[in-house]
């Protein structure tokens, strides 16, 4: 659907003359007016709106409200295996009272008799409030949110983007760190393909953090992140052996090596066990280290360490529910 | 335009002169244009020495107006062309290229992957960058340099 949040600013704009009032309207769009926004790119969210659902989700964590949701029907229309995200989907809505619908696998749908997307959607948004999307095509979130006339949340859409991902990352390190500005934040492993770095890397961007790229040579970074990163002066350095950063990090953020990701399968053998993090990195990082994952890992963190203080990956994965939470919620306009 | 050029070039009475293409790229503007089955004088120079001591492209196309769309594609190509106005054998307005913020139905992603190379849509791309010409796919957000870009 169309972006009403940039029309009405275009509007603010026009009538009112005063800066102060400028201002505060401006602040009271950015922070209030998510009612039948789309949810597709992380791209697509300044800072101040970023926190904004922040602070949403915290204030739902700790005020569960159940009945929010009550009336509404979720669509959670996956194409693509996810256990996490539809599951934390699922549970997010119906703890607020909603109601969902959908499907976990493509196969099972109309697409198989060569429905286009943008058909699907046209049907699904007459059953339903939200749609919740995974696909692995992509860019087909952005489709679907043009075809639909109801909100639109990417659940992932291919090598692409996962904004939900990164903002319960976020929510993640704000809540284990208290801040997202002068961190020291490491990734680790595949960042050439993985779409959880490059957007928590762009999210980042918007605070005050030094970034540590850390990954064989051919799983670097794409080169036109780190162009955005130097347009917004952000300090980065690219590293292959993590124990020559370790030190100064206070956040690690690992990834697997994605097999389905590669082109062939030669490349992923040569680089499938690039890292295996045990205990004895906590000896070479700083004491309040904290470590995450988007989750699933394949032995690039040994299970040991998931006793430690450091390890936050599986608390990191419940994050999911107060932020889903809180998009349903506010692109359902239930909370303004 | 000098008297050992006039040879080179025939002036055209009406129509359209495109100057200052890389010479590389002049056949390329000419498929844009889809010249190859215009019924109307079409003259073609390339490998003339431009004043940067680059190779460049003239195309002289009679009676035809190039259209918006035409021209942002000659953009991406060649940012650097200037178009040409005649009337009567004169210059009557000469403007350079200018490089759109977004295209639209102009490029094909070149990731194939990208919804739009599967189902039948409209193709978007944000420029990112001018020079070099760099572009973002509004759907997939594959950033596309100026060597990747194939036009539709």
């Amino acid at each position: 659907m169309g972006d009403p949040f940039k029309f009405s600013r275009r509007i603010a704009c026009i009538t009112t003359k005063h800066l102060n009032t400028y201002k505060f309207i401006i602040f009271l769009m950015e922070t209030q007016n998510f009612k039948g926004k789309d949810v597709i790119s992380i791209r697509d969210f300044s800072k101040k709106e970023l926190l904004y659902i922040l602070s949403v989700a915290e204030k739902i964590e700790k005020n569960p409200n159940s009945g929010l949701l009550k009336d509404k029907i979720v669509s959670l229309l996956f194409y693509e295996p996810s256990t996490r995200t539809r599951l934390s989907f699922d549970s997010s809505a119906k703890r607020l009272g909603g109601k969902t619908i959908g499907f976990a696998r493509g196969e099972v749908t109309s697409m198989k008799k060569g429905e286009t997307l943008w058909d699907t959607i046209k049907m699904v948004e007459q059953y339903s409030d939200v749609i919740v999307m995974r696909h692995n095509i992509e860019g087909a979130a952005r489709l679907a949110a043009e075809s639909a006339s109801i909100p639109v949340i990417n659940a992932g859409d291919g090598a692409n983007q996962h904004p939900t991902q990164t903002m319960l990352d976020l929510y993640t390190i704000k809540k284990e760190k208290g801040k997202l500005d002068n961190l020291n934040v490491g990734f680790l492993g595949d960042l050439k393909y993985g779409r959880t770095v490059h957007s928590l890397a762009i999210a980042l961007s918007h605070f005050n953090t030094k970034m540590f790229f850390i990954s064989p040579k051919a799983l670097k970074i794409p080169k036109h992140y780190l162009d955005e990163l130097k347009q917004k002066n952000i300090e980065f350095i690219e590293e292959e052996d993590i124990f020559k950063v370790s030190k100064e990090l206070d956040v690690l953020y690992v990834t697997r090596i994605q097999k389905e990701r590669f082109p062939d399968a030669v490349e992923y053998e040569k680089y499938k066990n690039a890292y295996k993090l045990d205990k004895s990195l906590l000896d070479h990082s700083k004491k309040d280290l904290i470590i995450m994952h988007p989750l699933p890992r394949v032995g690039e963190i040994n299970p040991e360490l998931d006793e430690t203080p450091n390890a936050v990956y599986f608390k990191q994965a419940g994050n999911g529910i107060p932020i889903r939470q809180a998009l349903l919620s506010l692109v359902l306009g239930k909370i303004k | 335009m000098s008297a050992s050029k006039e040879l080179k070039v025939p002036a055209i009475k009406e129509g359209t002169v495109i100057d200052h293409i890389p010479s590389r790229v002049t056949f390329k503007v000419m498929r844009i244009l889809a010249l190859n089955e215009f019924e109307h004088v079409v003259s073609v120079v390339i490998n003339l020495k431009s004043k940067t001591g680059n190779k460049k492209g003239i195309i002289k196309v009679g009676s035809r107006v190039l259209t918006p769309e035409e021209v942002d594609k000659i953009a991406i190509l060649a940012p650097h062309a200037t178009i040409n106005i005649i009337e009567n054998y004169e210059v009557t307005k000469k403007t350079k290229v200018e490089l759109p913020e977004e295209f639209h139905n102009i490029v094909k992603c070149s990731n194939p992957k990208c919804i739009t190379n599967s189902e039948q849509v409209s193709t978007l791309f944000h420029v990112v960058k001018k020079d070099p010409l760099q572009v973002i796919c509004n759907h997939c957000e594959r950033v596309m340099e100026q060597s990747d870009i194939k036009l539709i």
